[in-house]
């Protein structure tokens, strides 16, 4: 288990070199390297968590460890999928680092679960769990483009046509992946979200608990809601648009670690160490 | 008058058809939504009081920040939020209504040509030929298909999801239906609680909010309650037999535990919590000092028996679960009057787990507790939630709107074909109404596609 996990890290690392070169190198071979590597990654950090899984006979959410590897686990798998789709080559150098830096640190946590009470493991309960991260793994890489697309955008304005300018995309692609992520990340937490809620309800009869975890996922569902409104009906694109994105994962970041860290609630076990 | 009246819910109907009505409100729920996940809720006022001062309680409580969720304020927000989608909606959906119910869709030429993605290919067959080919293709893909004749060839149109154009509305209908249902739960639903002793029955519970009792129109026994536990002392499982009974007759038998609740006539009984209650019936050991014999004597609750030995009289008169000796809990703890023949009656206290405890009395006789029946009460959360259905319904259709809403799109497919010498232009174009970036994709497929056809 533990030799797996280095492995997937060793994987991210190389994924992350590669995309570096990359960036400086301009070789569309270097992108493609980090790109299997980072998938050759997934797939090892996939089996790492079957094997949890298994062992367990739980979903592996049972500590700070176990969430955040599940959570970057997610971030590969939509990364994946999303330069698969798109063909936004150069947000390897967010994803890649970012899953590296997150699974190193991770790593060093304890890895004891904590005794978690009141916790079946129905559908409902894996389909929460599963669909919470993607939702928020999409917001995580909507902030990378959104990033991507300040900096170009900064590159454009001031004339410096310099070493991002020509290693950045158009900022039309960068938009519209940008709001793809969003949009995927939306359903995706609509679909947590409402998973969550039918547990609640069969489980401890009643659908909100006004638990500060289930406000802030309000809120954040709320703040994405917002962002589309603007972006579709009131034409917010581009800047803006990539400033909500950024300010949108600020949310996400919160619900994740400020809540439980800082506020009290039923969900405060899968982060504890 | 009349006109004054009409332009002013004219101008109240403008005012909730913005859409920055829509993100304020949106945004404003989310930031109020804050307050009540820092300062705790439906706490005792005492506690807040010490937790803020005066000064800040004073105000928390003008703004019911101590039950946010339910202030006025608060619900107020949700309020407006509702009539702006639903104001929004209606007034939306009459221009989309024109283009989703339209009998026959308008398709405009020069507007493929100038517009949409497209890609050429020149053939060598007639218009004619190449329109017979094509026609079988496109109908397949598409589900609204027309071809119309034009100057120097053909061209056919087709289109696929107008309907998607409503997904929107879907999501909407959604956010309203959650709301409604969960309006309709607080109504004519309740929450409450009933704690029900083994082997008894009951027929109310408590509401939490407001606290008062309700009689429900059927009985709920327990005929058995068990809890089983981890090696760390944590309970692992707790489960209650349940019996529904009406007019004393059983209509109904389940076992609960936490996820598996009952339910019976819309009303659904949950495993929430248990607690032990005073045994009915205690065994006792009375050790005689002078002949060293140990009697045992099965007793009820406050019943006088005789002690042997002509010791006089003792009864059991109290039992706690957590006793404090000395300001330290030593368990279970049951208490009683030892009435001797001739003297003062003396207190007795029997400590479960430690027997010895009555011979450091140095009485004629000591007493310890041999064994007891173990008897448990099951807390149940009983809840009704008549709107629940319309929330289900809501969920569906929240999560399938999305679907639509963000990935269909309504896609219009234009196939040129004009006629040049011998050969053909073929001009293949196409628009969607959202996903755009995905349309050149798509044009490119279906020219491939086309081509090896011909």
């Amino acid at each position: 288990m533990e030799i797996i996990i280095l492995i997937t890290i060793i994987f991210y690392l190389l994924s992350t070199a590669g995309y570096f070169a990359y960036l400086f190198r301009q070789k569309n071979y270097l992108q493609q390297t980090g790109y299997y590597l980072l998938a050759a990654g997934f797939v090892l950090h996939t089996m790492a968590l079957a094997y949890g899984f298994i062992q367990s006979g739980q979903i592996p959410v049972k500590n700070l460890f176990e969430t955040l590897s599940i959570a970057c686990w997610a971030i590969a798998g939509v990364f994946l999928i999303l330069q698969y789709k798109f063909k936004l080559k150069i947000l390897g150098i967010y994803a890649a680092p970012l899953l590296t830096i997150v699974m190193a640190l991770a790593s060093r946590l304890p890895k004891e679960p904590v005794q978690v009470e009141n916790i079946y493991n129905n559908l409902w309960f894996i389909v929460h769990i599963i669909a919470v991260f993607i939702g928020e793994a999409s917001f995580a890489l909507a902030c990378g483009v959104g990033l991507l697309y300040l900096v170009q955008e900064h590159a454009i304005k001031t004339k410096h046509h310099g070493f991002f300018f020509r290693r950045l995309p158009s900022l039309e692609l960068l938009d519209s992946t940008g709001y793809g992520c969003i949009v995927a990340g939306f359903t995706m937490l609509s679909v947590g979200l409402v998973s969550g809620f039918v547990y609640a309800k069969l489980v401890w009869g009643k659908f909100l608990s006004w638990d500060p975890k289930e406000v802030w996922a309000g809120i954040t569902w709320l703040l994405y809601a917002a962002l589309l409104h603007q972006r579709l009906i009131a034409g917010w694109r581009g800047r803006r648009a990539a400033v909500m994105a950024i300010i949108g994962f600020a949310a996400v970041l919160f619900t994740f670690f400020g809540v439980n860290f800082l506020l009290k609630g039923h969900h405060g076990e899968f982060t504890r160490w | 008058m009349r006109r004054y009246l009409l332009d002013y819910l004219n101008s109240i109907w403008k005012f909730f058809t913005r859409i920055m009505l829509s993100v304020i409100l949106l945004l404003s729920l989310a930031v109020t939504s804050i307050v009540g996940t820092l300062i705790p809720q439906n706490e005792s006022p005492a506690a807040y009081f010490q937790e803020y001062g005066e000064f800040l309680y004073r105000i928390f409580d003008v703004f019911d920040f101590f039950d946010m969720y339910n202030s006025w304020w608060f619900q107020l927000l949700i309020v407006l939020l509702t009539v702006n989608i639903v104001v929004c909606s209606i007034d939306r959906l009459k221009a989309t209504g024109k283009i989703v119910f339209a009998k026959n869709p308008i398709f405009n030429l020069s507007r493929f040509k100038n517009h949409a993605d497209k890609e050429n290919i020149v053939e060598d067959r007639s218009p004619e030929q190449l329109k017979d080919i094509y026609e079988p293709f496109v109908s397949k893909g598409f589900g609204y298909m027309r071809s119309e004749q034009t100057d120097k060839g053909f061209c056919i149109f087709a289109e696929k999801w107008r309907w998607t154009r409503l997904g929107v509305y879907g999501v909407h209908l959604s956010i309203v239906l959650l709301l409604v249902g969960s309006l309709i739960g607080s109504i004519f639903g309740f929450d409450g609680y009933v704690n029900i002793p083994e082997g008894e029955a009951v027929s109310s519970i408590r509401i939490r909010n407001p606290a008062q009792a309700k009689s429900l129109d059927f009985e709920v026994l327990c005929e058995d309650f068990d809890v089983s536990f981890y090696d760390s002392g944590v309970p692992k499982e707790f489960r209650s037999s349940l019996t529904i009974l009406e007019h004393g007759k059983p209509v109904l038998k389940k076992d609960i535990i936490v996820n598996d609740p009952l339910r019976y006539k819309g009303i659904n009984m949950f495993q929430s919590s248990y607690g032990p209650l005073p045994p009915k019936e205690v065994t006792l050991s009375f050790k005689s000092k002078k002949t060293g014999q140990a009697y045992q004597k099965k007793m009820l609750m406050g019943q006088q028996i005789d002690v042997p030995e002509a010791g006089g009289k003792f009864v059991v008169k109290d039992y706690d679960n957590a006793y404090q000796f000395r300001g330290r809990s030593i368990g279970e703890a049951f208490s009683g009057v030892l009435i001797p023949e001739n003297g003062r009656p003396i207190e007795i206290l029997l400590p479960v787990r430690f027997p010895d405890f009555d011979q450091g009395r140095k009485g004629n006789v000591a007493i310890s507790v041999k064994d007891y029946d173990r008897r448990y009460y099951t807390g149940l959360q009983v809840t009704k939630d008549p709107g629940v259905w319309v929330v289900y319904s809501g969920f569906i259709l929240l999560i399938v709107g999305c679907y639509i809403t963000f990935f269909m799109s309504h896609q219009r497919l234009c196939i040129d074909i004009v006629k040049k010498g011998k050969k053909s232009l073929v001009m293949v174009a196409g628009t969607a109404n959202k996903n755009k970036l995905g349309v050149p994709n798509r044009i490119k497929k279906i020219s491939e596609k086309l081509t090896k056809l011909a």
